[in-house]
């Protein structure tokens, strides 16, 4: 199932329960996948056009009168547009409005390089009292939904649209501040988010059947990092790796950094390199930008290497 | 209870002046070009409790030009809703009262503002909320003349029509004058009764926007106006400084401005010899 499906859906079921719950979108409500909702909420949904801006502001105001808005956008207008309006209208105050931002990094895939949000985490990350978060199938969406909903506070939520490969199975328990550790290893220690966890996956069984132990851990909640679970597997394996579809500056690489700063353990990164995107299928930006599978494998190796030299 | 706006008005100046010159600096300017709205909102046109700050169903208010803060203070004191002692420690370190709004930490302050535009969307969002909450909770919002400039202005005015939202009543206060220079030299908005008009707003022009009747008057107007199905704009033709000639004289420069206890302590007194 397509996520922006999902979100939907868990969004409408949240909406029947609670009916504080109001959504907001930017012209985007059909990208989103929320169109449907409209007629079941019409009191409860407002389409604010082609103006993001006014929108994050309106949130402040709805969540100030004791409402719980999400606002909806593609990410680049739901964090670079409206940072200001997140800083100021939404975080100072600490009002509690759900943010979504939809195809980050290159899930924008056609759109291309001005709506490739390859800083969103960057720029969200270093205003004060946010939390980030990011779904990698569809089990941890539905799990995170009503968590996100229960958090009072503001959340910025960077999901790609698209039905991604599945992760997590059955019986899945989510934390939305626990990191969740997808598989144990002693050699190193992958750390990774949002739509290239799966890859990150692959990466890790190839590296187990040439002998190589990988521990990887799916970071959902980029801010606040999930310090204890990532520094206590970084001094276990002596050796890290991030893996993200953003800017290695000011995402997850970073944040990991930032984390692990008092260990002596060298840190690796998987991401996109300082650059904007280009328009392309994610078959062709993968590769492109060094988002690969096997360029995961590559860094891994080299990272294990590290260790040793040192 | 009926209050002598006048008076009332007076009173809140005569505290503006203090408590600015008190710390030295301030936006003076813009401060004293709206205390006859404040008086006529908190003493007059808003349904507040000074006990219960917080009560629900209340009248909000949100100064989009955050950096007004020292009006509303003023106001709120007067009314109530601290003891004016508290006016003294404006802008100070760990005060309550800082330069620009902050709905966290000032009893009766209902939105944080300071960077302009936004407090006006905040505005429309919760004017939406009251409307979706029913509880006949009226909106009152401030705007600057040189904060008509920022887009997003434009962007709230457009949804506030759009969403028939005629439980809100924004003010703008024109009193011409901006950081650099004139408004109409800067970047001018005029004219504004025809730009609010085109973007669906009922418009009360109000040509001596700090005569404290005329005030009362237009927020009568504008109150009744409820039902209508349009927001209603209210232009104060004020003056930047207004009761403290110094500060008049000042021109542009009285914006933020160092303020000078003893122009401060003529100023209270000319004020109160006038009454």
């Amino acid at each position: 199932m397509q996520l922006r499906a999902v979100y939907a859906e868990e969004l409408g079921k949240l909406m029947e329960r609670d009916s504080k719950i109001v959504l907001l979108d930017a012209d985007l409500g059909r990208a989103s996948g929320t169109l449907g909702l409209r007629e079941r909420f019409p009191d409860r949904i407002y389409d604010c056009g082609v103006a993001e801006q006014n929108m994050a502001s309106i949130g402040a105001g709805l969540a100030s009168y004791g409402f719980k808005p999400w606002i909806e956008t593609f990410a680049p207008f739901a964090t670079r547009r409206i940072c200001d309006q997140i800083a100021i209208s939404i975080c100072y105050p600490g009002l509690n409005v759900k943010i979504l931002g939809t195809d980050p990094g290159i899930a924008a895939e056609l759109n291309g390089a001005t709506h490739m949000t390859m800083e969103d985490v960057g720029v969200v990350r270093s205003i004060p009292g946010i939390v980030i978060f990011e779904p990698v199938d569809e089990v941890q969406l539905r799990a995170a939904m009503p968590a996100l909903d229960a958090y009072e506070g503001p959340v910025y939520i960077r999901m790609a649209r698209a039905e991604q490969p599945a992760v997590f199975g059955e019986g899945y328990e989510f934390d939305l501040f626990r990191a969740d550790t997808l598989r144990k290893g002693t050699d190193l220690t992958i750390c990774v988010s949002g739509i290239l966890t799966r890859d990150a996956l692959d990466a890790a069984e190839e590296l187990a059947a040439a002998g190589i132990s990988c521990e990887l851990i799916n970071v959902h909640t980029v801010k606040p990092i999930d310090r204890e679970t990532v520094a206590a597997s970084a001094r276990r394996t002596g050796a890290v790796l991030t893996v993200e579809n953003h800017n290695v500056v000011g995402g997850l690489h970073a944040a990991v950094l930032e984390a692990l700063a008092r260990e002596r353990v060298p840190v690796f990164a998987v991401g996109v390199e300082d650059r904007f995107g280009e328009v392309g299928k994610l078959p062709y930006l993968k590769p492109a930008l060094g988002l690969t599978k096997e360029h995961i494998v590559e860094v891994a190796r080299e990272a294990v290497r590290s260790k040793v030299e040192n | 209870m009926n209050y002598d706006l006048k008076r009332v008005a007076r009173e809140i100046r005569c505290d503006v002046i203090h408590s600015i010159a008190h710390l030295g600096v301030g936006h003076i300017g813009g401060c004293l070009s709206v205390v006859e709205l404040m008086a006529v909102l908190y003493f007059e046109a808003m349904n507040v409790d000074p006990k219960n700050p917080a009560m629900e169903g209340r009248d909000r208010f949100v100064s989009s030009k955050g950096h007004a803060g020292p009006a509303v203070y003023a106001a709120l004191a007067n009314r109530g809703f601290f003891d004016k002692s508290v006016l003294l420690t404006l802008n100070q370190g760990g005060t309550r009262l800082p330069s620009h709004c902050n709905m966290r930490l000032t009893p009766g302050i209902d939105m944080t503002t300071g960077s302009l535009g936004q407090g006006f969307s905040c505005a429309v969002g919760i004017a939406l909320g009251a409307r979706i909450a029913g509880d006949g909770a009226r909106v009152y919002t401030l705007l600057g003349d040189g904060e008509c400039q920022e887009g997003q202005i434009w962007e709230a005015a457009m949804f506030a029509a759009a969403k028939k939202l005629d439980n809100l009543i924004g003010f703008v206060d024109v009193n011409r004058l901006q950081i650099d220079g004139t408004v109409a030299e800067v970047n001018d908005v005029e004219p504004l009764a025809d730009k609010w008009a085109a973007f669906g707003w009922n418009v009360i022009d109000v040509p001596k926007g700090n005569d404290v009747e005329a005030v009362s008057a237009a927020v009568k107007q504008a109150k009744a106006n409820l039902g209508c199905g349009r927001p209603t704009m209210v232009l104060l033709r004020t003056t930047k400084g207004c009761g403290m000639k110094w500060a008049v004289e000042l021109g542009a420069a009285n914006h933020n401005t160092k303020v000078p206890m003893e122009e401060a302590e003529a100023a209270i007194r000319a004020l109160r010899e006038e009454a």
